[in-house]
């Protein structure tokens, strides 16, 4: 749905050129709720605004539901005629939320109808329609002022959706909002996804944003995408910095001659009883150091670090039994052997 | 001079301000307000960047402000005898104060629009409006409270400008002060004189803010008039005394 290939954003600046983007090459599946993290300065805003040519790349494409949007003419703000048009098809939701203060609720989510030049009617219809999907129908009359945060967002929404996009852009939606808020929003958005088949791309810094709402995510680092693909395969990807950041364990082992080995649990062994039939097959001990179970768009998945007693050595069978029952098995690094190492 | 004088010719004194100074308003908003928009959009980093006109218009702007308004109605003389035929009376005047107040009241503008938050600009963008509708829809509807003030500051210092086009035989109260009270002593005119200029300045103001309070208040939930935070003030004195 959405595709950019070698994405490149430099600005100049008065000694040197600040590189935002650094070739991002990101896809975004149709229907998909897909997350780009990072801390701040990472470029993820660039991205966000590229994809809708709110900043023109210096280099590369943009592909948005099969349009190349690079292609279409005119500078970012004398865009043309085409681009605008391709515009009004995506949804852009906002952290300040940047809603007009002299306009009524109403008459913000009317704004986007007009630009497309909906008649007075009709856009007062489609306008009550959006309030009442996104749980405002009440406060069309209100001005912004008036509202909370959540309420702001959520007519934030309902203007983003006012022209029926495909696909919905969201600029740290949450980030200004507190967590229980942020979860209410985050809801609506994924019953959108839901219902409408809307295709999300979020920008976030907060793990849980991703941990609670998308299919797929990527880590953007110098602005550069370090990471990507969807939750399950970056869970399954040994080493993921993000499937770390996303189930943190953590635990150190409790002596020398231990052996301490990351477990990731996905689709079916999740709910099986390894762990204890680990035990009973082999007589071992296992403790267990740090876990972490989550439910993922309906799915279990969970992280756990044990500790069994001995060196690797002595374990490479309990180790391939886990790897058998379909549990993905990494030996962890914990800091006492990274100590070790270093002093080798 | 008797009063039964006075009253005619402060009358028409009084028509005759109103008349330069509606007419110039009228112009100064009409042009001034374009100008002002022109200046933001042409501004580095603006929607219509334009590094040289906005120079120019930035200059023009700053020639004009600098001269004090006495000295600038003498050196438009040749231009408002082309533009209206004379250089004095009602008409001439008219011009001038529409040239004196258009670079002052385009600053104002300028001020104002520079307030709107640049996100809302930027949504309007991502839902595919063009600059024209980020004019029409969103810096000139956001900064209206602010516009609406910076018209009233220009109203009032046009209602001084006409005293001293007054000068120039326009007419108007100024003119009026200036012949009798000035000239030939009569102090109850000029007293006459000062006071409808205050009061009409009060009005103005008075006006002005009282709409501008209007628009801003649109959907903010506190902040009243000062009237209305006195009456409110004195409501709760009251409430916590009897209780």
């Amino acid at each position: 749905m959405i595709t950019t290939t070698d994405l490149r954003k430099v600005y100049p600046s008065r000694d040197r050129e600040i590189t935002a983007l650094d070739g991002v090459d990101l896809h975004v599946r149709e229907g998909e709720v897909y997350g780009v993290v990072g801390q701040s300065g990472a470029g993820k805003s660039t991205l966000i605004r590229c994809v809708n040519l709110l900043e023109r790349p210096t280099s590369g494409t943009v592909e948005v539901a099969g349009q190349d949007l690079t292609a279409l003419g005119g500078r970012t703000d004398r865009a043309g005629a085409a681009l605008r048009a391709a515009r009004s098809g995506i949804g852009m939701v906002f952290q300040h939320f940047n809603l007009l203060a002299s306009r009524t609720v109403q008459g913000n989510v009317e704004l986007p109808l007009e630009i497309l030049g909906i008649s007075g009617k009709e856009r007062s219809r489609k306008a009550l329609e959006l309030l009442d999907l996104v749980g405002l129908a009440d406060k069309a009359r209100a001005y912004p002022a008036q509202l909370s945060g959540g309420q702001k967002q959520r007519v934030g929404i309902a203007r983003a959706l006012a022209g029926d996009p495909k696909v919905l852009l969201s600029d740290e939606a949450t980030s200004a909002l507190d967590p229980e808020t942020t979860r209410s929003i985050l809801q609506l958005l994924r019953d959108l996804n839901q219902q409408l088949g809307l295709t999300v791309l979020l920008i976030t810094h907060e793990m849980d944003v991703v941990k609670a709402i998308c299919d797929s995510a990527a880590l953007m680092k110098n602005g550069r995408v370090v990471e990507s693909g969807t939750v399950a395969e970056l869970l399954a990807t040994p080493g993921s910095e993000l499937a770390h950041e996303l189930f943190p364990v953590g635990g150190e082992p409790s002596g020398p001659d231990r052996t301490v080995i990351d477990l990731t649990f996905h689709g079916e062994s999740a709910t099986e009883p390894v762990i204890s039939q680990l035990a009973r097959t082999y007589n071992v001990d296992v403790s267990i150091l740090g876990a972490a179970m989550e439910t993922i768009s309906g799915r279990q998945i969970g992280r756990m670090r044990i500790e069994l007693p001995g060196p690797f050595e002595d374990n490479v069978v309990p180790i391939g039994f886990l790897r058998e029952q379909g549990i993905q098995v990494e030996v962890a690094r914990t800091a006492a052997a990274r100590v070790k190492e270093t002093v080798k | 001079m008797t009063w039964a004088e006075i009253q005619p010719l402060l009358t028409t004194a009084c028509w005759e301000t109103l008349y330069m100074v509606g007419w110039s308003t009228v112009i100064t908003a009409a042009i001034g307000l374009p100008l002002g928009v022109l200046l933001v959009l042409t501004s580095r980093g603006g929607l219509l960047q334009n590094v040289v006109l906005n120079k120019v218009i930035g200059v023009v702007v700053n020639i004009t402000r600098s001269l004090p308004f006495i000295i600038l109605m003498v050196a438009l003389i040749p231009f408002t005898r082309w533009l209206v035929g004379a250089a004095f009376g009602l008409n001439a005047a008219v011009v001038m104060l529409s040239v004196g107040a258009i670079p002052f009241f385009a600053r104002l503008v300028e001020t104002s629009i520079r307030e709107v938050d640049p996100g809302l600009v930027e949504a309007v963008h991502a839902m595919g409006g063009n600059t024209r509708t980020v004019v029409v829809k969103a810096l000139l509807p956001e900064s209206l409270p602010s516009l609406v003030s910076g018209l009233t500051t220009t109203v009032i210092a046009l209602v001084g400008y006409s005293a001293m086009a007054g000068t120039i035989s326009a007419g108007g109260l100024g003119n009026l002060a200036w012949t009798y009270g000035y000239q030939r002593f009569e102090n109850k005119v000029m007293i006459a004189t000062i006071v409808l200029l205050i009061a009409l300045v009060t009005v103005v103001q008075l006006a002005g803010d009282l709409t501008a309070r209007a628009l801003a208040r649109r959907g903010a939930r506190t902040s009243g008039a000062p009237g209305l935070r006195l009456l409110r003030a004195a409501r709760v004195a009251e409430t916590t005394e009897t209780s």
